[in-house]
């Protein structure tokens, strides 16, 4: 048991969460694939935190938290407004920004 | 530099929490319901939170809990059950060879850095964050005391900066969901009966069941000359044959309007223009 | 002569083109405010300048004036200065142009009474006026040039002057194009006269001609001969000349009868020092002159259009002029006095033409007037005048200057000289049998006009201008030759006349000629007048009179000789440049074109195909870390 295990572990939820970003269609779904991305990278943080005896990990894990917070609300927002104007929360309804 | 063995209990949390954790993620990838996405990520979120509490991250173990699983899962169920599921949730995929391509570079993603990290990290020293936050003989009285030293201090600006960002995401949230609707839109009352006497029909529709026996709905009224009007039959009823009153009609007493004009008036007009008056021709 | 700086009257001798330019330009700029007064406008500056030119010639007393006027064009070496040459050759030519001129514009105001386009074509008169004023008075190659061109655009003009005649449109361009054919040998002549002397001035010019060589002296003729062949009508450019009388009649009487068809003359009369130099060149004129005046001969006696048996006439008239001036020293001054008889008789028979015209309703075929003589006093008279004037009726114009010509040619002496004087008599005969054969088409017989045509005599403003030709078509020869011998008023420019031995005596050239004429005119008289005239041309007829009809063959020699190769050549290269250059063009624009939209096909719209690019990418960056750090 070490360190490594909790950081290869993030690496796969970090995976997991890209992949499910790929596969999912629902805008919601693919949110919290997202959030399953940050709290890998946050798991990373804290426990490099750890490693080094610095308590700034944390502090920049906080941040993530916080930042990915706002994006919540802000996604969440546009996907009610898009879903009002299409009466649909798939992302791939949304592709008129082509060539 | 004094090296933090890790503990058999802590190797215990890890390969108990770890799984679950695991699980949680592949099944809010693979269950087509995303309610169901949404718990299965909240069991991550939980297992996540106590790794950062047997990580000496105590507080920001609670803030997970608290903001992710308790706050921004709430939201997005909230979100969820205001947008309802739609065929979006269908597991055809549409893309061709979006699947095997997120696989693929999944699979490759997750082996490269997994190796990477493993190969780098194999004798990371564990510091531990004893020095900085630990009880007694540390620098400061606990986990919160530490992160709140360097956060008001050093990440002061940063921390500020979030604040605004907080505030700007709120009012974002706030001026996209707002439906705006303009000024004097509604329409008065006024305004609707004059649109209604601009129609070819002023009067309101007949009610159901004029000059019929029954008065339910699927009785449908009847024009002067016994026919239906159409304006007054119920939809999604089957409306009920009509029979003719046995009382005698208005029409019927009168005769025909030519007959009746007749017996009301017999003589020649003495009016100008009348309907005898040759003399003005 | 010395050539001496103009002083006095001479030296405003350039109002002459202004005159008629301001008239024009006035006229072209007013607009519609000038229509009720435009055509008194348009006339009284050709009369002033007629005025102004008659003054300033009863002041030239035998000698040559140069008006200097300014810079026209100086670069490097080439230096042009615009200035007129008012020498006793341009004064006769001012003087028939501004005369002539100014009787068909008065002509003008009464045939173009009812034209509501009337202003626009008194404009156009006068800017042909004012360019054939510069085409003569330039004292150099380069103004003669711009004058060329000048009256090329007012012919232009006045041939589509009718423009919605698809006819009219056709005759104008053909008319453009065959003179571009010959402004190429003008222009070649000039750029010859600049490289080799560098100079284009008369003076400069005809100074140091002598000192050439043979061989580019005989370019140069040939050079100047092909821009007068294309301006005068000569073979081979002969065809447009016919076709030109689409345009209005008083425009054939001034441009295509009196004036600019003759400035090919007056431009190998005023090339008289290089033509000295070169007999080669001067026996391709002869060959010229002889040649179209037996086409115009023939061609005009099968023709019922009465304003194309003018133009055939006129063609063969100027062949005659040309013939004259190809024979050199001996035959200038008869070519330049046949041109000015020619300049009234003409005239006078195209506005004969143009009343006869007027009071048939615009038709032109022969076949369909007749008898019109008791009805047209006046036209007939006059008419009759000009008729006798030119097939050379003993006494009258063309009797002198005709025979001046002939007697000339027989002065040669040698055979040839035999031959040219044969062909001017036979053309004679010939020109007496079509003359007599339109005036008993037209005056005699039976009236064979159409349903309702009420012939009437033309208003006195159109018979005044007749009637002063009629009496110059009696009475020029005679004033030319006889009372006051051009060849003394020509003799600053062509030098004394000598004493020449005749070879034949022009008595009986006199009598052959006119019994030639007699034989003529009684032919007409035996083909036409005693028989009736069929309304339409009998179909069934020689092949000779058929090959007349159809202008031998000239329009299809041209056609098959230069239109179809041009047109295969326009394809060809047509089709070079849709598949060759464009191909490669289009190609390149296609290729790129086709790429771009397969690249930007990769651009589907889906968030989720970019974030699969996203993934690769981040994908690579991680195996290149790794690649790095492990190496």
């Amino acid at each position: 048991m070490s360190l490594t295990h909790y950081l290869v572990l993030a690496a796969i939820l970090f995976t997991i969460g890209a992949v499910g970003v790929l596969v999912r269609r629902n805008a919601i779904v693919v949110f919290m694939c997202v959030e399953l991305m940050l709290n890998a990278v946050n798991l990373t943080l804290v426990t490099f935190a750890r490693s080094t005896g610095t308590i700034d990990g944390q502090i920049m894990a906080l941040f993530v938290m916080v930042v990915a917070a706002s994006e919540v609300v802000v996604g969440l927002a546009i996907i009610m407004s898009i879903y009002r104007t299409r009466r649909s929360a798939s992302v791939d309804d949304a592709s008129l920004l082509k060539y | 530099m004094n090296e933090v063995v890790i503990g058999t209990g802590e190797a215990v949390v890890f390969w108990i929490l770890g799984p679950i954790a695991l699980a949680g993620a592949l099944g809010m990838v693979l269950s087509r319901n995303a309610v169901h996405s949404a718990l299965w990520l909240v069991n991550t979120m939980l297992a996540l939170g106590v790794f950062y509490v047997v990580q000496e991250a105590p507080f920001l173990g609670a803030v997970q809990i608290i903001v992710y699983t308790g706050a921004i899962m709430i939201l997005f169920l909230f979100v969820l059950m205001l947008v309802g599921r739609d065929s979006s949730d269908s597991v055809v995929e549409t893309l061709r060879g979006q699947r095997v391509g997120a696989l693929l570079f999944g699979a490759g993603f997750a082996a490269l850095v997994g190796a990477g990290t493993a190969r780098a990290t194999r004798d990371l020293p564990v510091e531990g964050l004893a020095a900085v936050q630990g009880g007694e003989g540390g620098a400061a009285a606990g986990n919160i005391d530490a992160i709140a030293a360097v956060l008001y201090s050093r990440y002061l600006l940063a921390f500020e900066v979030t604040g605004a960002l907080l505030i700007t995401a709120a009012v974002g949230a706030l001026v996209l969901t707002h439906v705006e609707r303009e000024a004097g839109t509604r329409r008065t009352q006024k305004e609707l009966s004059r649109a209604r006497f601009l129609t070819d029909r002023p009067q309101t529709l007949p009610g159901p069941g004029v000059f019929a026996r029954a008065n339910s709905v699927a009785a449908p009224a009847l024009l002067p000359d016994g026919r239906v009007a159409e304006d007054s039959l119920a939809t999604g009823i089957d409306p009920q044959e009509v029979t003719p009153m046995p009382r005698p009609t208005g029409r019927e007493q009168l005769g025909s309007p030519d007959a009746a004009l007749g017996a009301l008036d017999p003589t020649v007009s003495d009016v100008p223009g009348g309907r005898e008056g040759g003399e003005h021709r | 002569m010395e050539i001496v700086p103009a002083e006095g009257l001479l030296a405003a001798s350039w109002l002459l083109i202004a005159l008629p330019l301001a008239g024009a330009a006035v006229l072209l700029l007013g607009g519609r405010r000038t229509d009720r007064w435009g055509h008194l406008l348009g006339t009284a500056t050709v009369v002033a300048a007629f005025l102004l030119g008659l003054a300033c010639t009863l002041q030239l007393d035998g000698r040559r004036v140069d008006v200097d006027l300014f810079t026209f064009v100086s670069t490097g070496s080439l230096d042009v200065q615009a200035g007129l040459l008012y020498d006793p050759l341009s004064a006769v030519f001012v003087l028939l142009i501004t005369g002539v001129g100014s009787l068909i514009h008065v002509y003008s105001i009464g045939y173009m009474a009812h034209d509501p386009r009337r202003r626009r074509f008194f404009a156009y008169l006068n800017l042909f006026v004012a360019a054939m004023l510069l085409l003569v008075l330039g004292d150099n190659y380069v103004a003669l040039y711009v004058g060329w061109e000048g009256v090329g655009l007012a012919s232009y003009l006045l041939i589509a002057f009718w423009h919605e005649r698809p006819t009219a449109a056709t005759a104008a361009k053909k008319a453009f194009i065959m003179n571009r054919v010959g402004d190429v040998g003008l222009a070649l002549a000039i750029f010859i006269m600049f490289a080799q002397l560098g100079t284009v001035t008369y003076e400069g010019v005809f100074g140091q001609v002598g000192t050439l060589a043979g061989g580019t002296i005989t370019a140069l003729g040939l050079l100047l001969l092909l821009g007068a062949c294309g301006k005068s009508g000569q073979f081979p450019l002969q065809a447009w000349l016919p076709d030109a009388m689409e345009g209005p009649t008083p425009v054939s009487a001034l441009i295509h009868a009196a004036t600019m068809v003759t400035a090919g003359v007056y431009l190998i009369a005023r090339s008289a020092p290089v033509y000295d130099l070169t007999p080669t060149a001067r026996a391709v004129v002869l060959a010229v002159g002889a040649i179209t005046l037996l086409i115009g001969a023939i061609v005009g006696c099968a023709q019922d259009d009465i304003k194309k048996v003018l133009a055939y006439s006129t063609v063969s008239q100027i062949g005659y002029m040309f013939l004259a001036v190809g024979l050199g020293p001996a035959g200038y001054v008869a070519g330049l006095a046949h041109l000015l008889t020619h300049g009234f008789f003409k005239a006078g028979l195209f506005l004969g033409a143009g009343s006869v015209m007027h009071a048939m309703d615009d038709s032109v075929d022969m076949r369909r007037f007749g008898g019109l003589a008791p009805r047209m006093k006046v036209t007939f008279v006059t008419f009759g005048l000009g008729y006798l004037a030119l097939i050379g009726f003993p006494f009258l114009s063309g009797f002198y200057t005709k025979d001046a010509i002939i007697e000339a040619a027989f002065d040669r002496g040698d055979g040839w000289g035999y031959v040219l004087g044969g062909v001017a008599i036979l053309a004679a005969g010939l020109t007496a049998f079509y003359m007599t054969r339109l005036m008993l088409m037209t005056f005699f017989g039976r009236p064979r006009w159409e349903e309702g045509v009420h012939p009437h005599e033309a208003p006195s403003v159109m018979t005044a201008p007749m009637v002063l030709l009629a009496l110059g078509s009696v009475f020029a020869g005679f004033l030319l030759v006889v009372a006051f011998p051009l060849e003394e008023w020509f003799a600053p420019v062509f030098g004394e006349p000598e004493e020449v031995e005749h070879v034949v005596a022009p008595i009986v050239v006199s009598v052959l000629v006119t019994l030639v004429m007699v034989l003529g005119v009684a032919a007409a008289w035996a083909f036409v007048g005693r028989r009736e005239v069929p309304v339409t041309a009998p179909a069934r007829v020689s092949p000779v009179v058929r090959a007349a009809r159809r202008a031998l063959y000239a329009d299809t020699v041209n056609e098959s000789l230069f239109m179809r190769p041009g047109q295969w050549l326009t394809r060809a290269l047509v089709f070079v440049d849709n598949r060759g250059v464009d191909g490669a063009v289009n190609g390149l624009a296609a290729t790129l074109g086709g790429s771009s939209a397969r690249l930007g096909r990769a651009q589907t719209g889906f968030v989720r195909s970019y974030a699969l690019t996203v993934l690769g990418g981040a994908v690579v960056v991680a195996g290149a870390l790794l690649a790095v750090t492990a190496g």
